[in-house]
């Protein structure tokens, strides 16, 4: 085994369209968006331009408080840059959204565990919403 | 109107190859479809249906009609759900031939993801970075071991269900691949093996994941005119069911697959019960993928699965539930990534009895081909068929 320590993974830039703009603008200044549904009020994620429970197109953003839960998570060791997690949180909002989970001892990460969100820059892109144990 | 009855498959071929470094994906493509045409007794001017999916090259059916020579076709379907298509296309030829818009319908699927990765693979890579949920989910890393992985972690979370009970899966399925000639892993591996073998990503070890092979198959599903005539074994189309699952807008929920929705869609049209199943092929990407499609399909309680898999319930001959006794994904074949047409093939091989005999099922005359698409941890296709010897 070498003790070089693997290339930090690099964060895919996200894809981003008219429809998403306005939330990757956000994710810049350091605000995770969610959907709201002013028809049914119910929060959603990912976002769009209408509501997919009700599809009513009286939506708008709103700012999560960046606390969560973890829903369920993997620990991948298949990776030339070393382990990382993939993770569904729950925002205390409601909403389960996909995501890792950085910065901490990957062996304390356990469903129903409290994280919260931290932000880390994307390759040649906007910074993308993580957590964070804690 | 319900397709019961109202097609047979006739013709099935499964590639032998695992490795095709010196052939091309549309060539595979045409050797399956000569392998089913010659299993049924046909001729390449009889098929007026042709079905494919995501892993034909270049503009999908049109490209494949036109290389393949399908001079006859009067109804094309390129319906794509990932690794589930070809279990679905079954079905969707049921209802065209049931509604005449053709008698022989041809389903492929081929690929070398083994020998040419990534060029080999399925077409329209490039296209899932318009998918609607790219932004927020390609940043992250997402690949099947990982959200697989998300998946058995929340069901050992919710059901207790542990990494031993999984591993019996893969046990059963080595167990029947000893006798496959062709299986890509032969050996018979034990529950300590596959606990035992490198994590991949947690909770899935190396062993808890199918292998990855170049090949293909083919089936011929033709009217009950046409198989009347055919000097074969009858396998007649009883049930079919389809359900998509996404993640909801944020309401995901990964303790269950679509199954849950296809499987009494396709019982309820067949008039039967899992009870009554004499062979079972479940999609095998991973044993996480087994366990929740026997519980989603009724076989046992939801968050039982566990226990109903443990101690060699699925090996033919010992357990009450017979699987994959080719040796299913995990040691025999994932032909291109994409296993669903491998699961119907088998089970046409146990209804005619020439599935190999030390894992031929006694009095074979029900079974369910049952498959998921995509990824189970986020958004996938589910299709289930069951067929019935004549």
């Amino acid at each position: 085994m070498s003790d070089a320590k693997p290339a930090a993974r690099k964060i895919a830039a996200p894809a981003v369209n008219t429809e998403t703009e306005k939330f990757w603008k956000a994710a810049a200044e350091g605000k995770l968006l969610y959907g709201w549904c002013l028809a049914c009020s119910e929060a959603h994620y990912y976002p769009r331009s209408f509501c997919p429970f009700c599809f009513s197109d009286r939506v708008e953003w709103r700012e999560a408080s960046g606390a969560a839960t973890v829903y369920s998570y993997s620990i991948m060791y298949r990776s030339p840059t070393g382990p990382y997690t993939i993770a569904f949180v729950e925002l205390a909002e409601g909403p389960r959204i996909l995501t890792n989970i950085v910065d901490c001892d990957f062996e304390k990460i356990a469903v129903d565990a409290a994280v919260k969100l931290v932000w880390k820059p994307s390759d040649g892109g906007t910074p993308v919403p993580l957590f964070t144990l804690g | 109107m319900s397709i019961k009855g109202k097609a047979y498959v006739m013709g099935a071929f499964e590639h032998p190859t695992r490795e095709a470094p010196d052939k091309s994906t549309p060539q595979l493509h045409a050797e399956c479809m000569r392998g089913a045409l010659a299993d049924a007794g046909l001729t390449k001017d009889d098929i007026d249906g042709y079905f494919c999916a995501g892993d034909a090259p270049g503009f999908g059916a049109l490209s494949m009609a036109d290389y393949l020579g399908l001079r006859k076709l009067s109804h094309v379907d390129s319906t794509e759900t990932g690794g589930s298509s070809y279990i679905l296309h079954v079905g969707h030829a049921a209802e065209a031939i049931a509604a005449g818009k053709c008698s022989v319908a041809l389903i492929t699927l081929a690929g070398k993801p083994r020998t040419s990765p990534p060029g080999g693979g399925p077409r329209g890579s490039g296209g899932f970075a318009a998918a609607p949920e790219a932004g927020f989910e390609n940043p992250y890393g997402g690949s099947t071991h990982n959200t697989y992985g998300m998946c058995a972690v929340r069901h050992m979370h919710e059901f207790g269900t542990t990494s031993e009970q999984l591993a019996w899966i893969k046990v059963a399925a080595s167990h029947h691949a000893q006798w496959n000639p062709h299986a890509f892993l032969k050996d018979v591996v034990t529950v300590e093996d596959v606990v035992n073998s490198p994590m991949i990503a947690t909770p899935l070890h190396r062993l808890d994941c199918c292998v990855v092979t170049d090949g293909g198959g083919a089936l011929i599903v033709t009217s009950p005119e046409v198989a009347r005539r055919l000097n074969r074994p009858r396998v007649k189309v009883i049930g079919a069911g389809e359900a998509p699952k996404g993640t909801y807008g944020g309401k995901v929920d990964l303790t269950f697959s679509g199954a849950a929705w296809s499987g009494p869609k396709a019982f309820a049209e067949a008039g039967v019960t899992p009870t009554d199943i004499k062979y079972a092929s479940i999609y095998d990407s991973f044993t996480i993928t087994v366990l929740m499609q026997i519980e989603d399909l009724g076989f046992c309680a939801k968050g039982k699965g566990g226990a109903f898999v443990a101690d060699g319930n699925l090996i033919s001959g010992v357990g009450k539930l017979p699987f994959n006794t080719d040796g299913g994904g995990l040691c025999n074949n994932h032909p291109t990534n994409r296993g669903g047409i491998t699961k119907v093939i088998e089970a046409v091989r146990q209804l005619r009895g020439e599935a190999h005999p030390k894992v031929q099922v006694k009095n074979c005359d029900l079974a369910i081909a049952h498959g998921t698409g995509g990824s189970l941890g986020t958004r996938h296709g589910s299709a289930t068929l069951i067929l019935e010897r004549e």
